[in-house]
C-alpha cells in the first residue's frame, strides 16, 4: 500500500464532533475531533466536509491546521472502524485556532494496532518465572489487593509506597486524581507518597502560598494586557506554545495597544517589553528579539542559582528609587521591612553575583517598576516556571520573587500577575495527605524502606534527581521479589502472596506495580502491570494555567481492557473491601467502601462536585466548595472555553468564572493580607558548591518543544524519534572543539552521582563551560547526574548539576539524519 | 529499470496533469481511467532546470504540481540525502509551511527554510526535518528525477501533504 501521506480523508457533514482539551501541556489549547465511519468520506466542496473549507482550490495560510498526524483510524470496541481527525478550535479563547507540534498529534498517538500506541498495554501483565504474560483484570487484581493487604495487616499502610500523578491532562484530572487520592490517603491511608517529578508529596509552591497568593492568579488574557512581561525560568515558546504565540506575540509586536488602551484610560501605553531572566540564551529569547526587536528585549543571563540575588538586588534598588506601592504595602501586606532588611543586597553585590551589570539591572527596573509617562504604575506580569521550581532553592526564590512583585504591586490588577507558567494541566480533588511531614520517599527505598511501590502514571527511572542511585536500588530490591515469584509454581493466590510477603519482609524485597498507558521502562523492574486509558478514551475534566475548567469527552474506548485510572482506583478499593468483608473485619471494609463508580463522571461527582458540602469529609480541591455547580452537562455546554476556577455562579445556563484573583485584595491569609517573607541570599547548597568545584561543566537542563515529557508517546513516533533519538547536549562550538566534540557525536556525562550518555548538539548561543541536556528522555537519563540535595520541603535542584563530558564515538544513523542546525530562530 | 518503469508511469499521469488544466476534476477523470489500479497519486512529470545552470546554496522557484503550489529547487554543493544530480546535492521543496501554511524563506547562510508566522525551521539538507518549531511533517520533498542524456532536471511527486489540501493534486 502507499506509504506517502499525500491525502487526508474529510470528514463528511454530521460526523461526529466532540471537545478535547489538549492533554499535554499546561495550556490545554482546545481542539475538536471528528469521528465517522472509515468508509464515508468528505468532497472537496465547502458544503460537502465538516469543516466547511473549500478544498477544490489551495487554502491561503493561516485558514487551518491540517496534516496527515491529525488523522486516524481506530476502532471501537464492538470492531466497527472510524477515521478520526483532531484539528484546533479556532474559537477556543485559549489558542485561537492554532495547534502546537505536540496538539498536532493527538490523532497520531491514539491506539491503532499499527500506529504509535501499538506497544500500549491492552490487558494488566504480570511477571511469570522470567517473562511478562497477558492475564485477567481478576487475577491481577487479586495478587495487587493480596500483596496490599498482607502488608496492612501486619505492617500498618507506612509500608505502601506510591509514586502518582497529581495533575491534568493525560495523566490525570480532577477524576483521577480523586480516584486515586480517595484510595491512597482515606483508604490505605499511607503517608509514603511522592508525586511524579519529585520525591516527596509536597507542593511546587509552598513560598508564594503560604504569602497568600495562589501560583494561578491571573488570566492568559493580562499577557496581553501587559506593559512588560518578565519571563523568569522559562522557555515558553518550547514549554507553554501556544500561550506564547497566541497571548505574549501579539502584545510584543504592538497588535494589543488598542486593546489595552481602552482597558486602562489615561495611560501611557507604547508596545510591550520583555526582560527574560535566564542564564540561558533559550529559542524563545530569538524569538522574542524578532517579534519586539531588540529594543525591547532584556536578557539578564544570571549565572546559575542566583535568582535570589537578583530579586533582592532590584528589591533594594526599587525602594531606593521610591517605586514601591507604599499605599498599598500599608493597606494591604505585613511584614515589609522585615522582608527588606533581611534580602538587602546593593546593586554593586548583586551585580558581581549574579554577573550581570549594573546597567542592565537598573534597566530592567526602569522598565518593569519604574512609573510610567503618565505617572501611572507599569503593569508587570512575571512568569516563572522550572528556573525557579528547579532552581536554588524553590522556597527562598518565590519568596523573593513574590516580595518583589508585592512592593510593586503587580498582582491582582489586569496586565500583571505572579505566575508559574506551568508543565502539565492541573486537576486536583484529593482527601487531604494522611501525613504531618514531608517524606523523602527516594531515600526511604534507597535505605530499605516500604514494602510495596506502586508507580502511577509516573516514571521515577526517568525523571527523579539521583536516579541512577534510586534505579540501582529497586532493580535490587525487586529483582528479590521476581526470584520469590518464580519459586512459586502452580501456587495459588494466596500462595504466591505468601512467597512475595516472604521476600518482602525478610529479605528486603520491593514489590512493584506500574499502572500506566506503556510499559515504560519500569517494566524492567516491575512484578505487575495495569493498564490505563487517557483523554479521548474517557471523560475527564482539567484546568488549565489561567484555571480554565474544560470537559476532554470520551470519543473512543481504550485499547483491550484498559481502564480509567479513576476505576483501576476503584477496582483495587473493592477487591480490597469483599477481601475484609469476607474476613468479617467491618472497620476495614468501610474504609474501602464509597468506591461504587461506573463511570468518570461518578469520581467527579464524588470528589470535585462534594468539596465543601455538608456531610463530605475533609476536600482538598482546586475546585473549592462552588465546584458543586458544575456538572458534565453544564460543562460540555460551556466547550474548549469552559469555565474559569473558581465558579461564582450558575446562570442563564452558564458558568461563570474567575478571571483574576485578589483583585479584591483579599489574599489567601487569615488575615487577608498578603504576607512578605525574608529571604536572605544563602550562595549555593553545600554539596551542589562541592560538585560545581570538581566538574567543569554546567548541565543545565529542562524539555525540549518535539517532545512531550519522558517520551511515553513520543518514542513511538516517528515524526519526534527521528529528530530527538536521545537526548540531546548543546554545547559551546569552543568547548566541543577542545573536547574533539562535533554535532552528532555521543557524549558521556558523568560525575560522583552517575552517568549517562547524550547527542552532543553545538550551539553557540550557548555559553562556555555551560550546557543544556534535554531531561526525562528514554535515552540518556540526566537525572542520573542530580545531586540528593532539596530544598527545606523537599523540592529538587536538578538545573543545579555539575558534570564533565568526555566523546564517545559516533551513531552513524544519528549522524546522517539529524539535523544539527541551530534552533535558534535568526533573521 | 526503476528509472524507466518510472517515465512510462509518468506518461499516463501527464494526461491526468493536462485535463487539470482546461478545469476537467482530476480524480474523477482517473477514476474512469487506468489509475483505478493505483495506490499512488498519478503526479505530473515537469522539466524545471538543467543541472549545469544551477548555482550552489541558491534557490530556484518553481511550482508543483499546480500554478498553486510554490516550491524551490535547491543545489546544495554537497551531497545531501534525496539528492539528485550528477553531484547527488539537488533538493525541492515545497514552500508552504506544514503548520498553517505560511510561505517559509530560504536562509542561505545556515542553509534553513524559516517561517515568519510561527518560527518553524526546516533543514533541506536532512530531508526537510523540522529543527523547532509548530509543525507535526517535515516541509513536503518534491521527488526529482534528473536525466543524464539532457542533464534536465524534473519534478515527478510530491512526499507528504502539501498545506492546504485534502490531496496533493487539487
Amino acid at each position: 500500500m502507499a506509504t506517502n501521506k499525500d491525502r487526508v480523508a474529510l470528514p463528511p457533514p454530521g460526523a461526529q464532533k466532540t471537545n478535547l482539551a489538549c492533554h499535554f501541556c499546561i495550556v490545554g489549547c482546545g481542539y475538536h475531533v471528528y469521528k465517522w465511519p472509515e468508509n464515508q468520506e468528505g468532497g472537496r466542496a465547502p458544503d460537502e466536509n465538516a469543516l466547511g473549507l473549500d478544498f477544490r482550490k489551495q487554502l491561503p495560510p493561516l485558514a487551518i491546521t491540517l496534516t496527515p498526524a491529525m488523522q486516524n483510524t481506530i476502532t471501537d470496541k464492538d470492531g466497527k472502524r472510524y477515521n478520526i481527525m483532531i484539528v484546533p478550535d479556532k474559537q477556543c479563547l485559549v489558542n485561537k485556532g492554532l495547534s502546537s507540534t505536540r496538539g498536532g498529534q493527538l490523532a497520531r498517538v491514539m491506539y491503532s494496532p499499527e500506529g504509535v500506541g501499538r506497544e500500549r498495554l491492552r490487558s494488566p501483565r504480570v511477571y511469570v518465572g522470567d517473562q511478562w504474560v497477558d492475564t485477567s483484570w481478576e487475577d491481577a487484581l487479586a495478587l495487587y489487593a493480596g500483596v496490599t493487604k498482607k502488608i496492612l495487616d501486619n505492617d500498618g499502610p507506612a509500608a505502601l509506597a506510591f509514586d502518582c500523578f497529581d495533575h491534568g491532562g493525560a495523566g490525570g484530572g480532577f477524576e483521577n486524581t480523586w480516584g486515586t487520592g480517595k484510595l491512597m490517603f482515606s483508604a490505605l491511608k499511607t503517608p509514603l507518597v511522592r508525586i511524579h517529578n519529585r520525591p516527596a508529596y509536597n507542593s511546587e509552591c509552598h513560598a508564594t502560598r503560604e504569602m497568600g497568593i495562589g501560583e494561578l492568579n491571573n488570566s492568559y488574557a493580562d499577557a496581553e494586557l501587559a506593559d512588560v512581561i518578565l519571563a523568569i525560568g522559562c522557555n515558553s515558546y518550547e514549554t507553554q506554545t501556544n500561550y506564547f504565540l497566541a497571548h505574549w506575540l501579539p502584545n510584543l509586536q504592538g497588535q494589543t495597544v488598542a486593546q489595552r488602551k481602552q482597558r486602562f484610560p489615561g495611560e501611557s501605553i507604547v508596545p510591550a517589553k520583555i526582560i527574560f531572566v535566564d542564564p540561558r540564551r533559550t529559542p524563545t529569547i530569538a524569538i522574542a528579539e524578532q517579534a519586539a526587536g531588540k529594543d525591547n528585549v532584556l536578557h539578564l543571563d544570571i549565572e546559575p542559582g542566583t535568582d535570589i540575588a537578583l530579586f533582592n538586588g532590584l528589591l533594594t534598588y526599587v525602594v531606593e528609587q521610591g517605586w514601591q506601592d507604599k499605599d498599598f504595602i500599608t493597606a494591604h501586606t505585613n511584614g515589609f521591612d522585615q522582608a527588606l532588611q533581611a534580602n538587602r543586597m546593593s546593586l554593586e553585590e548583586t551585580s558581581r553575583v549574579t554577573g550581570v551589570p549594573q546597567d542592565k539591572l537598573k534597566l530592567a527596573a526602569e522598565w518593569a517598576y519604574k512609573p510610567k509617562a503618565s505617572g501611572h504604575r507599569p503593569h508587570a506580569m512575571h512568569a516563572y516556571e522550572k528556573g525557579i521550581i528547579w532552581g536554588n532553592d524553590n522556597y527562598l526564590i518565590q519568596s523573593a520573587l513574590v516580595d518583589l512583585v508585592l512592593a510593586t504591586h503587580n498582582v491582582g490588577r489586569r496586565g500583571t500577575g505572579v505566575v508559574r507558567m506551568g508543565g502539565h494541566q492541573e486537576g486536583y480533588t484529593r482527601p487531604p495527605y494522611p501525613g504531618d511531614s514531608k517524606i523523602y520517599v527516594d531515600q526511604e527505598i534507597i535505605n530499605g524502606k516500604g514494602m510495596m511501590y506502586t508507580a502511577w502514571g509516573a516514571n521515577p527511572f526517568q525523571t527523579t534527581l539521583n536516579a541512577e542511585q534510586h534505579r540501582a536500588v529497586i532493580l535490587r530490591r525487586a529483582n528479590i521479589v521476581r526470584e520469590a515469584m518464580a519459586s512459586v509454581r502452580g501456587g495459588s493466590t494466596a500462595q504466591r502472596v505468601e512467597a512475595i510477603y516472604d521476600a518482602l519482609k525478610n529479605k528486603g524485597g520491593l514489590f512493584l506495580t506500574n499502572i500506566n498507558l506503556y510499559p515504560t521502562k519500569l517494566a524492567e523492574a516491575a512484578h505487575l502491570m495495569l493498564p490505563a486509558a487517557h483523554p479521548g478514551e474517557m471523560d475527564l475534566t482539567s484546568m488549565n494555567g489561567e484555571r480554565r475548567l474544560r470537559l476532554s469527552e470520551k470519543f473512543t474506548d481504550p485499547p483491550g481492557s484498559a481502564k480509567p485510572d479513576c476505576l483501576i482506583a476503584a477496582a483495587i478499593a473493592n477487591t480490597l473491601h469483599q477481601l475484609y468483608s469476607a474476613e468479617g473485619k467491618q472497620d476495614m471494609a468501610a474504609r474501602f467502601a464509597g468506591f461504587d463508580w461506573k463511570s468518570e463522571e461518578d469520581a467527579f461527582n464524588d470528589g470535585f462536585r462534594m468539596a465543601g458540602q455538608a456531610g463530605a469529609g475533609p476536600i482538598d480541591s482546586q475546585g473549592g466548595p462552588t465546584g458543586n455547580l458544575v456538572t458534565y452537562s453544564r460543562l460540555r455546554a460551556m466547550g474548549n472555553n469552559g469555565v474559569q476556577l473558581p465558579v461564582k455562579e450558575y446562570r442563564d445556563g452558564k458558568l461563570l468564572g474567575t478571571e483574576m484573583l485578589y483583585s479584591d485584595y483579599k489574599f489567601d491569609t487569615s488575615d487577608g493580607k498578603a504576607q512578605f517573607k525574608p529571604a536572605t541570599w544563602p550562595g549555593l547548597p553545600k554539596p551542589v558548591a562541592e560538585q560545581k568545584e570538581k566538574y567543569r561543566f554546567w548541565i543545565n537542563n529542562g524539555r525540549i518543544n518535539e517532545v512531550w515529557q519522558t517520551l511515553y508517546h513520543d518514542q513511538y513516533n516517528e515524526f519526534v524519534r527521528r529528530r530527538v533519538p536521545m537526548a540531546y547536549l548543546e554545547i559551546n562550538p569552543e568547548d566541543a572543539q577542545a573536547l574533539a566534540i562535533v554535532s552528532g557525536d555521543v557524549v558521556e556525562v558523568y560525575n560522583d552521582r552517575g552517568s549517562s550518555y547524550a547527542l552532543a548538539y553545538l550551539e553557540a548561543d550557548i555559553k562556555r563551560n555551560q550546557t543544556f541536556m534535554q531531561f526525562g528522555h528514554f535515552n540518556g537519563v540526566m537525572g542520573d547526574l542530580t545531586t540528593p540535595w532539596t530544598d527545606r520541603n523537599v523540592i529538587p535542584y536538578y538545573k543545579g548539576t555539575w558534570a564533565d563530558l568526555r566523546r564517545i564515538g559516533t551513531v552513524e544513523e544519528f549522524k546522517r539524519s539529524i539535523s544539527f542546525k541551530t534552533r535558534r530562530f535568526k533573521a | 529499470m526503476a528509472a524507466i518503469s518510472r517515465r512510462v508511469f509518468l506518461k499516463a499521469g501527464g494526461g491526468v496533469a493536462a485535463s487539470v488544466a482546461i478545469g476537467v476534476p482530476a480524480l474523477t477523470q482517473a477514476a474512469t481511467s487506468s489509475a483505478e489500479g493505483r495506490v499512488n497519486l498519478p503526479y505530473p512529470m515537469n522539466a524545471i532546470t538543467k543541472a549545469e545552470k544551477l548555482q550552489v546554496n541558491t534557490p530556484v522557484p518553481f511550482s508543483y504540481p499546480d500554478a498553486a503550489s510554490p516550491c524551490v529547487l535547491i543545489k546544495m554543493g554537497t551531497p545531501v540525502p534525496g539528492g539528485v544530480g550528477p553531484e547527488r546535492d539537488i533538493v525541492a521543496y515545497s514552500t508552504l509551511c506544514t503548520h498553517m501554511g505560511c510561505p517559509v524563506t530560504y536562509d542561505p547562510g545556515p542553509r534553513l527554510f524559516k517561517c515568519p508566522c510561527h518560527f518553524s525551521i526546516f533543514d533541506p539538507e536532512h530531508v526537510g526535518q523540522m529543527v523547532s518549531g509548530q509543525a507535526t511533517e517535515n516541509l513536503p520533498g518534491i521527488v526529482l528525477e534528473y536525466n543524464p542524456d539532457d542533464d534536465s532536471v524534473s519534478a515527478v511527486a510530491v512526499e507528504g501533504l502539501i498545506y492546504g489540501r485534502q490531496s496533493n493534486l487539487l
